[in-house]
Protein backbone atom coordinates (compact mmCIF):
# COMPACT_ATOMS: atom_id res chain seq x y z
CA UNK A 1 0.00 0.00 0.00
CA UNK A 2 1.30 3.44 -0.84
CA UNK A 3 1.61 5.89 2.02
CA UNK A 4 -0.01 9.32 1.78
CA UNK A 5 3.48 10.83 1.60
CA UNK A 6 4.20 8.89 -1.57
CA UNK A 7 0.87 9.95 -3.07
CA UNK A 8 1.72 13.59 -2.38
CA UNK A 9 5.07 13.07 -4.06
CA UNK A 10 3.32 11.61 -7.12
CA UNK A 11 0.97 14.58 -7.30
CA UNK A 12 3.87 17.06 -7.04
CA UNK A 13 5.80 15.22 -9.75
CA UNK A 14 2.79 15.09 -12.10
CA UNK A 15 2.01 18.75 -11.45
CA UNK A 16 5.61 19.69 -12.27
CA UNK A 17 5.38 17.76 -15.53
CA UNK A 18 2.03 19.44 -16.23
CA UNK A 19 3.65 22.87 -15.77
CA UNK A 20 6.41 21.97 -18.21
CA UNK A 21 3.85 20.74 -20.76
CA UNK A 22 1.80 23.94 -20.30
CA UNK A 23 4.91 26.08 -20.86
CA UNK A 24 5.87 24.13 -24.00
CA UNK A 25 2.30 24.29 -25.28
CA UNK A 26 2.07 28.04 -24.66
CA UNK A 27 5.35 28.55 -26.49
CA UNK A 28 4.13 26.53 -29.46
CA UNK A 29 0.79 28.35 -29.58
CA UNK A 30 2.34 31.82 -29.28
CA UNK A 31 4.70 31.10 -32.18
CA UNK A 32 1.92 29.47 -34.23
CA UNK A 33 -1.14 31.65 -33.58
CA UNK A 34 -3.10 29.92 -36.35
CA UNK A 35 -3.00 26.66 -34.35
CA UNK A 36 -4.32 28.22 -31.13
CA UNK A 37 -7.99 27.89 -32.03
CA UNK A 38 -7.96 24.19 -33.10
CA UNK A 39 -5.67 23.07 -30.23
CA UNK A 40 -7.76 24.82 -27.57
CA UNK A 41 -11.04 23.58 -28.99
CA UNK A 42 -9.74 19.97 -29.05
CA UNK A 43 -8.47 20.49 -25.48
CA UNK A 44 -11.88 21.74 -24.27
CA UNK A 45 -13.81 18.96 -26.02
CA UNK A 46 -11.68 16.23 -24.46
CA UNK A 47 -11.62 18.01 -21.09
CA UNK A 48 -15.41 18.27 -20.92
CA UNK A 49 -15.80 14.63 -21.92
CA UNK A 50 -13.31 13.51 -19.27
CA UNK A 51 -14.81 15.66 -16.52
CA UNK A 52 -18.23 14.11 -17.07
CA UNK A 53 -16.85 10.61 -16.65
CA UNK A 54 -13.78 10.65 -14.40
CA UNK A 55 -15.50 11.67 -11.11
CA UNK A 56 -18.12 8.93 -11.55
CA UNK A 57 -15.42 6.34 -12.29
CA UNK A 58 -13.51 7.41 -9.16
CA UNK A 59 -16.67 7.17 -7.03
CA UNK A 60 -17.38 3.63 -8.24
CA UNK A 61 -13.78 2.57 -7.51
CA UNK A 62 -13.78 4.31 -4.11
CA UNK A 63 -16.97 2.61 -2.96
CA UNK A 64 -15.65 -0.71 -4.16
CA UNK A 65 -12.32 -0.28 -2.37
CA UNK A 66 -14.07 0.33 0.95
CA UNK A 67 -16.87 -2.24 0.76
CA UNK A 68 -14.88 -5.09 -0.81
CA UNK A 69 -11.49 -5.36 0.92
CA UNK A 70 -8.53 -7.24 -0.60
CA UNK A 71 -8.91 -10.06 1.93
CA UNK A 72 -12.37 -10.83 0.55
CA UNK A 73 -11.03 -10.98 -3.02
CA UNK A 74 -8.30 -13.35 -1.88
CA UNK A 75 -10.80 -15.60 -0.13
CA UNK A 76 -13.02 -16.00 -3.20
CA UNK A 77 -10.13 -16.49 -5.60
CA UNK A 78 -8.61 -19.23 -3.48
CA UNK A 79 -11.92 -21.07 -3.27
CA UNK A 80 -12.25 -22.50 -6.78
CA UNK A 81 -9.97 -24.40 -9.12
CA UNK A 82 -10.02 -25.62 -12.75
CA UNK A 83 -12.44 -23.98 -15.17
CA UNK A 84 -14.45 -22.56 -12.31
CA UNK A 85 -11.24 -21.00 -11.01
CA UNK A 86 -10.55 -19.45 -14.42
CA UNK A 87 -14.00 -17.85 -14.53
CA UNK A 88 -13.70 -16.63 -10.95
CA UNK A 89 -10.31 -15.11 -11.83
CA UNK A 90 -11.79 -13.38 -14.87
CA UNK A 91 -14.77 -12.11 -12.92
CA UNK A 92 -12.82 -10.83 -9.90
CA UNK A 93 -10.21 -9.26 -12.13
CA UNK A 94 -12.93 -7.25 -13.87
CA UNK A 95 -14.17 -5.65 -10.63
CA UNK A 96 -13.48 -1.93 -10.19
CA UNK A 97 -10.27 -2.17 -8.17
CA UNK A 98 -7.03 -0.19 -8.36
CA UNK A 99 -3.95 -0.37 -10.63
CA UNK A 100 -2.14 -3.61 -11.48
CA UNK A 101 0.65 -3.32 -8.90
CA UNK A 102 -1.95 -3.69 -6.16
CA UNK A 103 -2.76 -7.15 -7.53
CA UNK A 104 0.85 -8.44 -7.23
CA UNK A 105 0.81 -9.01 -3.46
CA UNK A 106 -2.64 -10.61 -3.71
CA UNK A 107 -1.36 -12.94 -6.43
CA UNK A 108 1.73 -13.74 -4.40
CA UNK A 109 -0.41 -14.71 -1.39
CA UNK A 110 -2.53 -16.93 -3.61
CA UNK A 111 0.51 -18.73 -5.04
CA UNK A 112 1.74 -19.41 -1.53
CA UNK A 113 -1.65 -20.88 -0.73
CA UNK A 114 -1.31 -23.24 -3.67
CA UNK A 115 -3.37 -21.55 -6.39
CA UNK A 116 -2.63 -22.68 -9.96
CA UNK A 117 -0.27 -20.51 -12.00
CA UNK A 118 -2.71 -20.46 -14.93
CA UNK A 119 -5.42 -18.96 -12.72
CA UNK A 120 -3.02 -16.37 -11.33
CA UNK A 121 -1.96 -15.29 -14.83
CA UNK A 122 -5.60 -15.00 -15.93
CA UNK A 123 -6.39 -13.09 -12.74
CA UNK A 124 -3.54 -10.60 -13.29
CA UNK A 125 -4.41 -10.13 -16.97
CA UNK A 126 -8.09 -9.60 -16.21
CA UNK A 127 -7.12 -7.13 -13.49
CA UNK A 128 -4.97 -5.29 -16.03
CA UNK A 129 -7.35 -5.08 -18.96
CA UNK A 130 -10.90 -6.18 -18.16
CA UNK A 131 -11.80 -3.66 -15.46
CA UNK A 132 -15.38 -2.42 -15.65
CA UNK A 133 -14.66 1.35 -15.16
CA UNK A 134 -11.84 1.04 -17.69
CA UNK A 135 -14.21 -0.58 -20.17
CA UNK A 136 -16.73 2.25 -19.69
CA UNK A 137 -13.99 4.59 -20.89
CA UNK A 138 -13.14 2.31 -23.81
CA UNK A 139 -16.82 2.19 -24.80
CA UNK A 140 -17.06 5.97 -24.57
CA UNK A 141 -13.95 6.79 -26.56
CA UNK A 142 -13.52 3.89 -28.98
CA UNK A 143 -17.01 2.44 -29.38
CA UNK A 144 -18.76 -0.81 -28.52
CA UNK A 145 -17.62 -2.86 -31.50
CA UNK A 146 -13.92 -2.20 -30.93
CA UNK A 147 -14.32 -2.84 -27.19
CA UNK A 148 -16.18 -6.15 -27.60
CA UNK A 149 -13.77 -7.48 -30.24
CA UNK A 150 -10.72 -6.54 -28.20
CA UNK A 151 -12.17 -8.05 -25.01
CA UNK A 152 -13.20 -11.25 -26.78
CA UNK A 153 -9.74 -11.89 -28.25
CA UNK A 154 -8.06 -10.81 -25.01
CA UNK A 155 -10.00 -13.33 -22.89
CA UNK A 156 -9.20 -16.13 -25.37
CA UNK A 157 -5.48 -15.41 -25.62
CA UNK A 158 -4.97 -14.60 -21.96
CA UNK A 159 -6.45 -17.96 -20.98
CA UNK A 160 -4.14 -19.66 -23.46
CA UNK A 161 -1.16 -17.74 -22.10
CA UNK A 162 -2.03 -18.79 -18.54
CA UNK A 163 -2.12 -22.46 -19.49
CA UNK A 164 1.11 -22.14 -21.49
CA UNK A 165 3.05 -20.40 -18.70
CA UNK A 166 1.88 -23.06 -16.25
CA UNK A 167 3.12 -25.80 -18.61
CA UNK A 168 6.50 -24.08 -19.06
CA UNK A 169 7.01 -23.75 -15.30
CA UNK A 170 5.97 -27.38 -14.70
CA UNK A 171 8.45 -28.61 -17.29
CA UNK A 172 11.27 -26.70 -15.65
CA UNK A 173 10.67 -28.21 -12.24
CA UNK B 1 -23.07 14.79 -22.66
CA UNK B 2 -23.76 11.46 -24.34
CA UNK B 3 -25.56 8.32 -23.21
CA UNK B 4 -22.48 6.45 -21.97
CA UNK B 5 -21.51 9.34 -19.71
CA UNK B 6 -25.05 9.54 -18.34
CA UNK B 7 -25.16 5.79 -17.65
CA UNK B 8 -21.82 5.86 -15.82
CA UNK B 9 -23.02 8.76 -13.66
CA UNK B 10 -26.33 7.02 -12.90
CA UNK B 11 -24.42 3.89 -11.83
CA UNK B 12 -22.15 6.01 -9.61
CA UNK B 13 -25.13 7.77 -8.01
CA UNK B 14 -26.91 4.47 -7.40
CA UNK B 15 -23.73 3.07 -5.85
CA UNK B 16 -23.51 6.10 -3.52
CA UNK B 17 -27.15 5.63 -2.41
CA UNK B 18 -26.68 1.91 -1.73
CA UNK B 19 -23.37 2.54 0.07
CA UNK B 20 -24.86 5.20 2.36
CA UNK B 21 -27.89 3.06 3.11
CA UNK B 22 -25.65 0.16 4.11
CA UNK B 23 -23.18 2.12 6.23
CA UNK B 24 -22.99 5.91 6.43
CA UNK B 25 -19.47 5.94 7.84
CA UNK B 26 -18.07 3.65 5.14
CA UNK B 27 -19.98 5.64 2.53
CA UNK B 28 -18.28 8.86 3.59
CA UNK B 29 -14.95 7.05 3.67
CA UNK B 30 -15.36 5.81 0.09
CA UNK B 31 -16.26 9.28 -1.17
CA UNK B 32 -13.11 10.59 0.50
CA UNK B 33 -11.06 7.92 -1.28
CA UNK B 34 -12.79 8.84 -4.57
CA UNK B 35 -11.98 12.54 -4.08
CA UNK B 36 -8.37 11.71 -3.27
CA UNK B 37 -7.96 9.48 -6.34
CA UNK B 38 -9.57 12.16 -8.49
CA UNK B 39 -7.10 14.79 -7.28
CA UNK B 40 -4.28 12.31 -7.77
CA UNK B 41 -5.18 11.55 -11.38
CA UNK B 42 -6.08 15.15 -12.31
CA UNK B 43 -2.60 16.50 -13.27
CA UNK B 44 -1.90 13.43 -15.44
CA UNK B 45 -5.34 13.80 -17.05
CA UNK B 46 -4.62 17.43 -17.95
CA UNK B 47 -1.21 16.46 -19.33
CA UNK B 48 -2.74 13.80 -21.57
CA UNK B 49 -5.55 16.08 -22.80
CA UNK B 50 -3.08 18.87 -23.53
CA UNK B 51 -0.85 16.46 -25.46
CA UNK B 52 -3.91 15.25 -27.40
CA UNK B 53 -4.69 18.87 -28.32
CA UNK B 54 -1.11 19.47 -29.51
CA UNK B 55 -0.99 16.14 -31.36
CA UNK B 56 -4.22 16.71 -33.27
CA UNK B 57 -3.57 20.42 -33.78
CA UNK B 58 0.04 20.31 -34.92
CA UNK B 59 0.88 16.99 -36.49
CA UNK B 60 -0.88 16.42 -39.80
CA UNK B 61 -2.72 13.07 -40.04
CA UNK B 62 -0.61 12.04 -43.05
CA UNK B 63 2.49 12.22 -40.86
CA UNK B 64 1.03 10.02 -38.14
CA UNK B 65 -0.47 7.54 -40.53
CA UNK B 66 2.89 7.13 -42.25
CA UNK B 67 4.28 5.73 -38.99
CA UNK B 68 1.28 3.97 -37.49
CA UNK B 69 -1.41 4.02 -40.19
CA UNK B 70 -2.68 1.29 -42.50
CA UNK B 71 0.32 1.50 -44.82
CA UNK B 72 2.96 1.41 -42.07
CA UNK B 73 2.58 -2.36 -41.77
CA UNK B 74 3.87 -4.66 -39.06
CA UNK B 75 6.76 -2.39 -38.04
CA UNK B 76 4.37 0.41 -37.10
CA UNK B 77 2.30 -1.95 -34.95
CA UNK B 78 5.41 -3.24 -33.14
CA UNK B 79 6.55 0.34 -32.54
CA UNK B 80 3.23 1.38 -30.98
CA UNK B 81 3.20 -1.83 -28.93
CA UNK B 82 6.64 -1.02 -27.50
CA UNK B 83 5.61 2.56 -26.72
CA UNK B 84 2.52 1.23 -24.91
CA UNK B 85 4.61 -1.25 -22.93
CA UNK B 86 7.02 1.43 -21.73
CA UNK B 87 4.49 4.20 -21.04
CA UNK B 88 3.30 4.42 -17.47
CA UNK B 89 -0.07 6.16 -17.35
CA UNK B 90 -3.32 5.06 -15.69
CA UNK B 91 -5.18 2.63 -17.95
CA UNK B 92 -8.33 4.74 -18.04
CA UNK B 93 -6.36 7.58 -19.63
CA UNK B 94 -5.13 5.33 -22.44
CA UNK B 95 -8.56 5.37 -24.11
CA UNK B 96 -8.91 9.11 -24.84
CA UNK B 97 -5.28 9.06 -25.97
CA UNK B 98 -5.96 6.08 -28.25
CA UNK B 99 -9.07 7.81 -29.63
CA UNK B 100 -6.93 10.82 -30.58
CA UNK B 101 -4.43 8.52 -32.36
CA UNK B 102 -7.32 7.05 -34.31
CA UNK B 103 -8.63 10.51 -35.16
CA UNK B 104 -5.23 11.50 -36.45
CA UNK B 105 -4.79 8.60 -38.82
CA UNK B 106 -3.47 5.64 -36.82
CA UNK B 107 -4.83 2.24 -37.81
CA UNK B 108 -7.29 0.23 -35.67
CA UNK B 109 -4.63 -2.47 -35.27
CA UNK B 110 -2.04 -0.01 -33.99
CA UNK B 111 -4.51 1.48 -31.50
CA UNK B 112 -5.51 -1.97 -30.23
CA UNK B 113 -1.82 -2.86 -29.80
CA UNK B 114 -1.20 0.36 -27.88
CA UNK B 115 -4.09 -0.16 -25.43
CA UNK B 116 -3.34 -3.84 -24.88
CA UNK B 117 0.39 -3.48 -24.19
CA UNK B 118 -0.21 -0.36 -22.09
CA UNK B 119 -2.68 -2.11 -19.79
CA UNK B 120 -1.10 -5.57 -19.60
CA UNK B 121 2.62 -4.81 -19.46
CA UNK B 122 4.27 -2.81 -16.72
CA UNK B 123 7.91 -2.02 -17.42
CA UNK B 124 8.21 0.40 -14.49
CA UNK B 125 6.42 -1.92 -12.08
CA UNK B 126 8.44 -4.96 -13.26
CA UNK B 127 10.87 -4.89 -10.30
CA UNK B 128 7.89 -4.97 -7.94
CA UNK B 129 6.31 -7.82 -9.88
CA UNK B 130 9.58 -9.80 -9.76
CA UNK B 131 9.80 -9.24 -6.01
CA UNK B 132 6.25 -10.45 -5.39
CA UNK B 133 5.90 -13.25 -7.94
CA UNK B 134 9.47 -14.26 -8.78
CA UNK B 135 11.58 -13.69 -11.87
CA UNK B 136 10.16 -16.57 -13.90
CA UNK B 137 6.47 -15.71 -13.66
CA UNK B 138 7.02 -11.95 -13.99
CA UNK B 139 9.26 -12.17 -17.08
CA UNK B 140 7.15 -14.87 -18.74
CA UNK B 141 3.97 -12.89 -18.11
CA UNK B 142 5.29 -9.60 -19.46
CA UNK B 143 7.12 -11.18 -22.40
CA UNK B 144 4.23 -13.35 -23.52
CA UNK B 145 1.77 -10.52 -22.92
CA UNK B 146 3.65 -8.51 -25.52
CA UNK B 147 3.37 -11.30 -28.07
CA UNK B 148 -0.33 -11.93 -27.45
CA UNK B 149 -1.02 -8.17 -27.43
CA UNK B 150 0.30 -7.98 -30.99
CA UNK B 151 -1.79 -11.04 -31.96
CA UNK B 152 -4.90 -9.52 -30.32
CA UNK B 153 -4.29 -6.26 -32.17
CA UNK B 154 -3.97 -8.02 -35.54
CA UNK B 155 -7.16 -9.99 -34.85
CA UNK B 156 -9.10 -6.87 -33.81
CA UNK B 157 -7.84 -5.00 -36.85
CA UNK B 158 -8.78 -7.82 -39.22
CA UNK B 159 -12.26 -8.39 -37.74
CA UNK B 160 -13.19 -4.70 -37.45
CA UNK B 161 -13.22 -4.65 -41.24
CA UNK B 162 -14.92 -7.96 -41.89
CA UNK B 163 -17.55 -8.24 -39.14
CA UNK B 164 -20.63 -6.07 -39.81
Amino acid sequence: MKTSNNILKDIYRDTAVLLIVVIIASGLLVTNPLKTEPVLSIFWNYLIEMMFILPAVMVIMGIFAVFVPDAMIEKYLGKYSGIKGMFTALFIGSLPTGPLYIAFPIASQLIEKGARVSCIIVFLSAWACLKIPQEMMEFQFLGGKFMLLRLFFTVMLVTLMGILIEKILQKKQ
Amino acid sequence: MNITAIIINVIALAAILVAFKKDRELGIQSLKIAARSFIKILPMTLIIILLIGLLLGFIPPEQISRFVGEQSGFGGILLVGIVGAIMHIPAILSFPLAASFLESGASITAVAAFITTLTMIGTITLPLEIKELGKEIALLRNGMSFIIAIVIALMVGASMETIL
